[in-house]
């Protein structure tokens, strides 16, 4: 793709991400007009009194941080799909399937049985979703077998053993609002969000979003294979490294404050590539963006189609099933 | 100016590959691999571009010894082009080849223009300009193998090791390919290369080594060294090298298939 079709095709991408984040400010139980967003996000911008503080109060203290929130944690987990890709060569793995969520998950669940701190529930996510991809990594070094398939089946085995974790957590814990917290954590949902939450994984996120953005043409290099890279100078176990601590720490604080939630991962980087290329230093911005929307367009609709909440995960996966179902059969990934 | 490798031990396991090995690789000169299948002539690149340690024995560039070298630095002074490459995601041919300049550009640079147009050139003088805007994963394997090169004239290493350049190509290609090694050594590059075709090193001249299969080494001249006996018994089968009046050269081939 030449970059002047690329700055197009981001500008088009940003403008209607533009579009809903504007609708998603109207939507909701108690729906705004455009009209009304616009002239109180206005009034706030230029630091004159509110229009109305009603809908001042339901903008700034409920919606917009649920939309902004969305917008990061889209972009954190389709962005370390698209890392953990490129790094492990393997376009069928992503943070869900090799269970780095379902590892901070576990992290999580066990700060907040414990009723630890924000903070700690924090560390203990990025902690367990390290030790997992390290778990899932290792397994295919022990078997010998460095094939896609054996990652994809280690991903499915260190799942599947965090999840069964989690199964205890709940089955022991006795008081129904850590029970409530559990499930929530494993289909992922926004609907409890606290801004102080929002805050605390803002800047986690946007960091490594930013350092792994400027060592994206480095990443390139590195999904060409561990000796290729070598021979062209990149020290690939530090480089490598780096890749795995920064998507790990995305995943986790996106964790921390959505739970679980499935796919996103592995099908934005995919439709990126679908539109964009393999290129990581136009794919990662790409995906970045993409994963943003489309967290928020899921996003929107929990809240919106019914009078209840629907966990995100369920959302995801109708949606993103059939897609991966399509990529197949276009015979895109020939990867096995 | 030279890479000089001593005393060289490598074992898979309890099986010895290379035994004792010395060699001397000099810039401006082409050197042709010779072995059979498994006498470990790919190991033998590997450990001199840094990517296999061996047993024992040493491996010094123009008087520095391989460890005090990092990767980027050996990056600088050598190039490799591997036999296979199995690409796992889409680029562009002319993205790849960018990519040779990586050990000349800093940690959160990116190419730039000049980059782009010194792999254009690289993308030219292998005559593959038809390829620069395809897809690196629709293209053959043997086409894969000229890119692979251009990828490393982009990389402008001083020294250029490459494993089974022309066990891909058709014959044109492999002509090409040749002539581009000849080429490369006339402007000053130092070549190492393996193959199973005697010939190559006939065309070339230059000097050979033939690993057997003890793991052992033989260095000459390729015109001295590749003689009827040898490659007879380097291969265990009967071989004819005969001096082609026509062409002025030797050749080598297969008399009969007659046991």
């Amino acid at each position: 793709m030449s970059n002047s079709k690329y700055a197009t095709l981001m500008l088009g991408i940003t403008v209607l991400l533009a579009l809903m984040v504007l609708t998603a400010l109207c939507l909701g139980r108690y729906s705004i007009n455009p009209i009304d967003v616009w002239n109180v996000l206005k009034a706030k911008l230029v630091g004159e009194a509110t229009p109305d503080e009603a809908m001042h109060n339901i903008l700034f203290l409920v919606r917009l941080p649920r939309v902004a929130a969305s917008l990061l944690i889209g972009a954190a987990l389709s962005l370390s799909g698209a890392i953990y890709q490129s790094i492990f060569r393997n376009p069928l793995i992503s943070p869900d399937f090799i269970g780095v969520s379902s590892g901070a998950s576990v992290g999580a669940s066990a700060a907040i049985v414990m009723g630890l701190s924000l903070q700690t529930v924090q560390l203990f996510a990025f902690t367990g979703g390290v030790l997992a991809v390290l778990l899932a990594a290792s397994i295919p070094k022990l078997m010998r077998n460095s094939s896609n398939l054996m990652l994809v089946l280690s991903g499915i085995i260190i799942s599947g053993f965090m999840d069964a974790i989690i199964g205890i957590l709940r089955f022991t814990s006795r008081e129904s609002d850590q029970l409530a917290a559990i499930v929530f954590w494993q289909m992922g949902s926004l609907a409890k969000l606290d801004t102080a939450q929002l805050f605390s994984i803002t800047p986690p996120i946007l960091a490594a979003l930013i350092l792994m953005i400027a060592l994206s043409w480095r990443i390139n290099i590195l999904s060409f294979g561990e000796q290729e890279a070598k021979t062209l100078g990149l020290n690939v176990t530090r480089l490598r490294t780096l890749a795995i601590l920064c998507a790990s720490l995305m995943t986790a604080c996106a964790v921390c404050v959505s739970g679980k939630i499935g796919w996103i991962g592995l099908i934005i980087p995919h439709f990126g590539r679908l539109i964009g290329g393999s290129d990581n230093t136009k794919l990662m911005p790409l995906t970045a963006l993409l994963g943003g929307a489309f967290m928020l367009l899921i996003d929107t609709l929990a809240r919106t189609l019914t009078s209840a909440e629907i966990p995100l995960s369920i959302l995801t996966g109708l949606m993103s099933a059939p897609f991966f179902v399509w990529l197949l059969s276009r015979n895109r990934l020939k990867v096995l | 100016m030279s890479i000089e490798i001593r005393k060289l031990h490598f074992s898979y396991g309890d099986h010895e590959v290379l035994r004792n090995l010395d060699l001397r690789i000099e810039p401006a000169e082409v050197l042709s691999i010779l072995g059979p299948n498994g006498a470990g002539k790919t190991t033998l690149l590997k450990i001199i571009v840094g990517l296999a340690k061996p047993a024992s024995g040493s491996i010094v560039y123009d008087d520095l010894p391989q460890e005090r070298l990092n990767l980027r630095q050996l990056a600088q002074l050598m190039g490799y082009v591997p036999q296979m490459i199995t690409p796992a995601f889409d680029f562009r041919v002319i993205d790849y080849v960018v990519t040779g300049v990586a050990p000349h550009i800093g940690t959160f640079e990116r190419p730039g223009k000049t980059h782009y147009d010194k792999a254009m050139r690289a993308i030219e003088e292998m005559h593959i300009v038809h390829l620069a805007e395809k897809s690196y994963m629709q293209i053959s394997d043997g086409e894969r193998q000229l890119v692979s090169i251009a990828r490393v004239l982009a990389q402008e290493p001083s020294y250029i090791l490459m494993d089974e350049p022309t066990s891909h190509l058709d014959y044109g290609n492999q002509l090409r390919v040749l002539q581009i090694i000849r080429r490369l050594s006339e402007s000053g590059f130092g070549i190492v290369f393996t193959t199973h075709n005697p010939d190559n090193p006939l065309l070339l001249g230059g000097k050979t080594a033939i690993i057997n299969r003890r793991g052992e080494l033989f260095y000459g001249n390729s015109l001295e060294l590749i003689r009827e006996d040898v490659l007879s018994e380097l291969y265990g089968i009967r071989l004819t090298v005969t001096s082609e009046v026509s062409t002025g050269r030797s050749i080598c081939y297969m008399p009969s298939l007659a046991e």
